[in-house]
């Protein structure tokens, strides 16, 4: 199993008017790897994931992704959709799907990218020329696949707005997965699962990252599942990395722990386990 | 001054919004109402004549009464209505539904009833028909609030009119020139304004809208100004026209067919123009509502952030949403020239662009036959209503309220999917076994 570099990111740098929100931030992910971020709520690591996909031009830093094909792409001079052509595609915090459409519709919209060629854009399609007929069918294969992959068959055809919040996480991740991604970002994916719905992510990460030969970043508060399936974690916290290693090495580290639990003397402890 | 739907508001409640509404007319009915001008010797003077403005205040006093004390018992009664679901049977005729419909549309003016007066209407419902399948492409499935979409109507009329004029185009080359202008337009409009969204993009539409009709209204020695441009060229069927006699060097209809000449002929030809362009307009969009295109115009209109983590462009998304929208304006514009023989700015204005989306919001943004539905709503009901002549635009605000309340969301509100995955199951499954 090789375990490419995939990303590296160096002295990433964001700063919103006086807020210093990430702060020289170093960070790589790899082929076949799951790549944890962690740290408290505030911390600065959905802006770490805006700078890297394209949402937000970062202040400073670099960030490099090396392409099989193209070769290593400098993402913070890409726009927004550049950077998920590249294959860099991320999930949200706060789920957005398309509401009002199915769910095999969103993993259709999802595969954009490849179908426009295909349907000439548009005009193979309007003509329905046989091209086109064999692409869209190839395109509802795939995404059948990451229904069935995602225990999600029994719903394609319901809007995605209808379905329950954990299925709605689920589409999310089949609907990126759709893309056939490179590396694939997830913002707490757990957040608002159920312990079981929670196993069976951890499994299909686990999953996917050797089948797909892809590279998982994950944030996530979930520190059960972080330690379970990581290969490496990196600790953030006001904007600065304060460490980096593996499950093993950030459990016993001292300056998480106390960015976690806070100084001893501060008035109110909180645990990182929680979901904001 | 919307009451919340409980079952019964009290009778107080009730008569001190009344109250309200009264104060608020006679304050309103005071220069309105009270204070006109008069041109006397001296010049225009302002006489106060407040005679009229507690009469104002008691007919909106008692309407309000009247209308909160009839809300809940009104509502409860079109409540059942709105769950109204078509007979399952319904589902497998659907795709009969446009074929008949085109096909019962090409026979009308063969009836016997069908005279001048409806066959006119009938172009003028298309006309709408098409412009509104055009409009909800932006609104209805975009999502790309469009308040100037006349200005598209507009370029189309003017392109047809000009290059038939001037270039002595016939209708069928200029047909096409002005569906491309008039996409060719939207398409540098849209550019400048994508970064807009909601309010902001409403308000910049409305202002291109009246934008080009200033410019055509004032650019004299191209469009003529306010005196139109007239002598248009009319419809031809592969080269013959549907006038009394030939013009130079060509044929008419009558004589190449034998049929007698009648000066229906004319407008019965330019009604099969107008719905074989419709027709073929609603098939286009159902068809790109299924491939990728319009899933990403419908994508957009959700989440244009889920969009662009997908590697979609939405610059592109919206550019061709506009433009593909503008081109059925700028053909629905030609046909409009066509038919008048005549263009000018006043038929462009805000109330048209007001019109056409009242037609995509009534319908039911982004349902085709509920665009269809409304059409005919809008253009037959003050047709039929105008024997009360003055009362026309109050029943038809009054229809359009009762809409509102009866079906928020459009007379046809349900989307239906562009794929499912049971139907896909099936018909493989027919496949395999056949
Ligand atoms: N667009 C923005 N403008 C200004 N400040 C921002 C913006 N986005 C994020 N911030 C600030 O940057 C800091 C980091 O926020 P961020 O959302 O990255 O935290 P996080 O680590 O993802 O936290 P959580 O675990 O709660 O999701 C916060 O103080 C936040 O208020
Ligand atoms: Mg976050």
């Amino acid at each position: 199993m090789s375990t490419e570099p995939l990303l590296d990111v160096q002295g990433l740098t964001m700063r919103f008017g006086g807020l210093l929100a990430v702060d020289h931030v170093d960070l790589t992910a790899e082929r076949n790897r799951i790549t944890a971020l962690i740290g408290p709520n505030g911390a600065g690591k959905t802006t770490i994931f805006n700078c890297l996909t394209g949402f937000y031009k970062p202040t400073a830093g670099r960030l490099l992704l090396r392409h099989p094909v193209r070769g290593p792409i400098e993402l913070q001079k890409l726009k927004g959709f550049g950077v998920a052509r590249t294959g860099v595609v991320r999930t949200f915090q706060n789920i957005r799907l398309f509401p009002s459409m199915t769910v095999l519709e969103n993993l259709l919209v999802a595969q954009h990218q490849a179908l426009m060629p295909q349907s000439a854009f548009s005009f193979a399609g309007l003509l329905n020329l046989k091209g086109w007929r064999a692409a869209e069918d190839a395109a509802v294969e795939t995404a059948r696949d990451w229904l069935r992959r995602l225990d999600l068959l029994a719903v394609a055809d319901e809007a995605a707005g209808n379905l329950s919040y954990g299925m709605q996480r689920r589409v999310e991740i089949a609907r990126a997965m759709s893309t056939n991604p490179l590396l694939l970002c997830l913002d707490e994916p757990a957040a608002g699962l159920n312990p079981r719905e929670t196993r069976a992510l951890a499994e299909l990460l686990v999953g996917i990252r050797v089948e797909h030969g892809i590279g998982i970043l994950l944030i996530e508060h979930d520190m059960g599942l972080v330690m379970d399936i990581s290969d490496r974690i990196f600790v953030v916290d006001h904007g600065a990395r304060i460490a980096a290693g593996t499950p093993a090495e950030i459990r016993n580290d001292e300056g998480v722990i106390k960015a976690y639990l806070g100084e001893p003397d501060a008035d109110e402890a909180t645990t990182g386990t929680e979901s904001p | 001054m919307a009451a919340p739907a409980s079952p019964s508001i009290p009778f107080a409640r009730n008569l001190r919004e009344a109250g309200i509404a009264a104060a608020i007319a006679m304050a309103l009915a005071i220069p309105f109402l009270g204070l006109r001008t008069v041109n006397l010797d001296q010049g225009l003077v302002v006489q106060a004549n407040l005679r009229y403005v507690p009469l104002a205040g008691l007919v909106v006093f008692l309407g309000r009464l009247v209308l909160g004390l009839l809300a809940a018992p009104l509502r409860r009664a079109v409540a059942p209505l709105a769950g109204l679901k078509p007979p399952a049977g319904a589902q497998r005729l659907r795709p009969y539904g446009g074929p008949l419909l085109i096909l019962a549309a090409a026979v009308l003016p063969f009836l016997p009833f069908a005279n001048r007066y409806v066959i006119d209407l009938g172009t003028t419902a298309l006309i709408y028909i098409l412009l509104a399948t055009g409009l909800n492409i932006t609104v209805g499935l975009a999502g790309l609030l469009d308040l100037g979409f006349a200005a598209f109507y507009a370029i189309g009329a003017y392109t047809c009119a000009l290059t038939t004029t001037q270039l002595h185009w016939g209708f069928w080359p200029a047909l096409a020139a002005g569906g491309l202008a008039s996409s060719l337009f939207a398409v540098l409009l849209s550019l400048p304004i994508l970064r807009l969204r909601g309010d902001y993009l409403a308000i910049v539409t409305l202002g291109f809208g009246e934008i080009t009709r200033i410019v055509i209204l004032n650019w004299q020695s191209l469009t003529g100004g306010p005196n139109g441009v007239s002598g248009i060229a009319r419809p031809t069927l592969f080269g013959l026209t549907f006038d009394r006699r030939a013009p130079e060097g060509g044929h008419t209809f009558a004589e190449m067919t034998g049929i007698a000449y009648a000066p229906e002929q004319r407008l019965i030809f330019l009604y099969l123009v107008i719905l074989a362009l419709t027709a073929l307009a609603a098939y286009t969009v159902g068809r790109l509502r299924r491939l990728p295109i319009g899933r990403a115009w419908e994508a957009l209109r959700e989440d244009e952030i889920a969009c662009r983590s997908l590697g979609i462009n939405p610059t592109m998304v919206k550019v061709s949403a506009y433009a593909t929208g503008a081109l059925m304006g700028g053909l629905a514009g030609c046909v409009f020239a066509a038919r008048q023989g005549f263009v000018s700015p006043e038929s462009f204005g805000f109330m048209e662009s007001a019109t056409i989306l009242a037609i995509v919001v009534l319908g039911g943004m982004g349902s085709q036959a509920g665009v269809i539905i409304a059409a005919l709503f809008i253009v037959v009901l003050p047709e039929l209503a105008r024997s009360f002549a003055d009362y026309r635009m109050l029943a038809f605000g009054l229809a359009m309220i009762l809409i509102m309340i009866w079906k928020p969301g459009g007379l046809l509100s349900g989307r239906t999917p562009t794929i499912t995955l049971s139907a896909r199951k099936a018909k493989s499954m027919a496949e395999a076994t056949s």
